[in-house]
């Protein structure tokens, strides 16, 4: 089941694959630059190839994450989906209300949060008891934010949120006021 | 010659400050002013950095988002926008080989940023005004948290800075375009469009094509100044609006704060900003690539069309590419996510690495090359570009947006390395290639804290990206204090790296001081003796 930590983790190895390479690029670059070598240039070929290079990976980037991450067609399409259940959360005067001391959230269900604002800009996340993020979004003042989410495996998280609102703001959290059950074979 | 006799009057006293003429003064002016903001930057950066390890005592909440506040302001007006448009304001007439339009006015530009960033840098210091740069709507006129005369100074002092700016936008293409007292009719239009890119889109259609009238680098800055100037615009939009709300207040009227739409606010907002972080800093930072290796090597740029033809892409692309820091607002169309915030923004991998690849081809062709200063940060500024930009890519789609906005990723690995490593590494390799020209020939007192400025600087950008980094993907979010110690050890670890950027900076700021000495620096800011108009002295 993708979530969050697994698809970090395929960035971690991504990107820190993508550094190593980078630093060794430039590392030989500066070395042989200072070197005698062949003349005649770099050959356009290699030019026009990694221009190539360039727009695959640009392309393919969000192919491939629309195809494999499993919450960005439940967001983009989440205007056409019934959701199964909605939860709706009010922020004012840097306070979450929230409709119970703690939301209670089947597994495998689809939930709708609906979080609005009175006043200011606040942001909107759900953070697991070891700080990792499931999910964020922002909520802005006089629109309505929604997010539909579906979670997979049991777990407590908390609710922070992930915008400054001032000063004032800086302690919104609310800890493990979201609770996500699962019944029967599919609990862990 | 001992320390102290070098200390006040530079290395081996090569540096004589009554031998620089009105351009050249203007333009260290512009440097000295520069780097003491980004020192200050630098302070306030490690002030903050130390905070988020274990809380400083003087320092309590409401100061440290005032100090983020004004951090990256004085970043990018007081330090950034100083020592790019002193440079700018110099190498436009010495590439057309004509004079600066207006020495004044360039002048002024110094003045208003100076005077500018040191007024909203202390109205957030005195007021701890605090909404941050990005002033989300209605956050700057929350007058239940801040002050509103301190409001209103910082936003005075942004607008002073923004007015330098437009001074700026003007000085560049009047020098473009007019003609100077006694020369022969300028093509005015034909400059502006060979500047622009216009005669560029007409070769490629045209069978016979036209000659371009300017240089690669100074097309760069045009087109970069394009941007400086719709976002000057914006952003003194922006600040009217905020000070409107400011002075009702003052007055004893409270107006009503939902008559502006947050999210409206938001798009105009980042719109205006993404035409400095996404339009004139890529196009300034590749022309400056482009200009430095035609320097270093006395060769031709490789693929120059095709390079000309990327900037005026990049220039389009800085228009449309605002979404991408909307992927979170959910009330945001998802046809302008997706459009503009994935795949267009996905072109600046496209046009960065076009830039990123020509840079060093050229570099190549002109091997063996000695590894002098401006060689190896002009490296160290491609390195940091190389590295921030897909990070960037990566922030910027949908699924990773959901797990990565305001995150420290996004803060580290992109921002930081970008504007750090990427674009102050360009401009220190400028400044140690300009500063023979701009001093007449001042001998640099330490090779060794060049060196030592260069590796301190480029391993403490990146450890601090990279530690940064590693903490926003385990959750830390950016613009938050933890206090219970959840992301401590990532943040010992960024702190020493920013530690390095510090010594980074006082090792260079030394070195400066040395070279030109402490009387230079002063004479620097001395009215010129010498009447001419010429970039530097003629040569006896």
């Amino acid at each position: 089941m993708v979530d969050s930590r697994m698809v970090l983790m395929g960035q971690t190895i991504a990107y820190t694959l993508y550094v190593l390479a980078i630093l060794a690029l430039m590392g030989w670059f500066a070395y042989r630059v200072t070197r005698e070598g062949k003349t005649g240039g770099v050959r356009p070929a290699l030019f026009w190839s990694f221009f190539g290079f360039l727009v695959v990976i640009g392309v393919s980037l969000h192919i491939i994450t629309y195809n494999t991450i499993p919450w960005v067609p439940l967001d983009l399409k989440r205007g056409t989906i019934q959701a199964d259940t909605v939860v709706s959360i009010n922020v004012a005067r840097h306070q979450f209300q929230l409709p119970a001391d703690r939301i209670v959230i089947r597994c495998h269900e689809k939930v709708l949060f609906r979080v609005t604002s009175s006043d200011l800009t606040y942001g909107f996340g759900l953070f697991r008891s070891d700080n990792s993020m499931v999910f964020q979004m922002q909520v802005l003042p006089g629109h309505d934010n929604d997010i539909l989410w579906r979670f997979d495996r049991p777990g407590v998280y908390s609710i922070r949120s992930t915008e400054y609102s001032g000063p004032a703001g800086r302690d919104m959290t609310l800890k493990d006021a979201v609770e996500v059950t699962c019944a029967g074979a599919d609990g862990q | 010659m001992n320390f102290v006799a070098t200390l006040i009057h530079g290395e081996q006293q090569a540096f004589n400050p009554a031998s620089l003429t009105r351009m050249q003064k203007m333009t260290l002016r512009f440097v000295v002013i520069g780097l003491v903001y980004y020192g200050l930057a630098v302070i306030e950066g490690t002030i903050m950095r130390v905070h988020e390890v274990v809380p400083v005592p003087t320092v309590e909440p409401q100061q440290f988002f005032a100090i983020l506040t004004a951090h990256p302001l004085v970043g990018i007006f007081g330090s950034t926008y100083s020592i790019v448009f002193g440079a700018f304001l110099f190498l436009v007439p010495f590439l057309m080989k004509k004079p600066l339009w207006s020495i004044t006015l360039a002048n002024w530009t110094c003045a208003l940023l100076a005077i500018g960033t040191l007024t909203f840098w202390s109205a957030g210091f005195v007021s701890e005004y605090a909404p941050l740069y990005t002033l989300y709507w209605p956050l700057p006129a929350d007058f239940t948290q801040f002050s509103v005369w301190g409001g209103t100074f910082f936003i005075v002092g942004i607008a002073l800075v923004m007015v330098g700016t437009v001074f700026f936008v003007v000085n560049i293409f009047k020098t473009i375009t007019y003609t100077p007292a006694g020369w022969e009719k300028q093509p005015a239009g034909a400059l502006l469009g060979s500047a622009l890119g216009v005669t560029a889109v007409r070769n490629f259609f045209a069978r016979k094509k036209t000659e371009h009238l300017v240089p690669l680098p100074v097309a760069a800055i045009a087109r970069g100044t394009v941007d400086t100037a719709l976002n000057s615009a914006v952003i003194l939009f922006t600040g009217v609006l905020i000070l409107v709300y400011m002075v009702a207040a003052l007055l004893g009227h409270d107006l009503r704060r939902s008559a502006i739409d947050a999210l409206l606010y938001k798009n105009w907002f980042w719109w205006g900003l993404d035409l400095i972080a996404d339009g004139l800093v890529l196009i300034f930072v590749a022309g400056t690539w482009y200009l430095l290796a035609t320097l270093i090597t006395g060769k031709k740029l490789f693929m120059e069309n095709i390079a000309r033809a990327a900037l005026l892409v990049e220039l389009v692309v800085s228009w449309t590419v605002w979404s991408h820091h909307l992927l979170s607002d959910q009330a945001q169309p998802a046809v302008l996510k997706v459009v503009s915030g994935e795949m267009v923004t996905a072109f600046e991998l496209i046009t960065q690495g076009l830039a990123f690849f020509i840079t060093l081809a050229t570099l190549w062709s002109a091997r063996p090359l000695k590894m002098t200063h401006p060689l190896k940060f002009l490296l160290g500024g491609l390195l940091g570009f190389a590295l921030a930009v897909p990070a960037g890519i990566m922030q910027a789609d949908v699924g990773l947006n959901r797990i990565l906005h305001n995150t420290q990723w996004v803060i580290g690995p992109h921002v930081h390395v970008a504007i750090l490593v990427g674009l102050t590494m360009t401009l220190y390799s400028a400044i140690y290639y300009l500063l023979p020209v701009l001093t007449n020939g001042a001998k640099l007192y330490s090779d060794k804290l060049a060196t030592f400025h260069f590796w301190a600087h480029l391993l403490g950008g990146i450890g601090m990206g990279a530690f940064m980094g590693m903490a926003g993907l385990n959750g830390m979010l950016r613009r938050t204090l933890y206090v219970n110690g959840e992301f401590t050890p990532y943040m010992i670890l960024a702190a020493l790296s920013g530690a390095l950027l510090l010594l980074a900076f006082l090792a260079f700021f030394f070195n400066v001081v040395m070279t030109v000495g402490v009387k230079g620096v002063v004479g620097i800011f001395r009215p010129s003796r010498l009447e001419t108009a010429e970039l530097v002295p003629a040569q006896p």
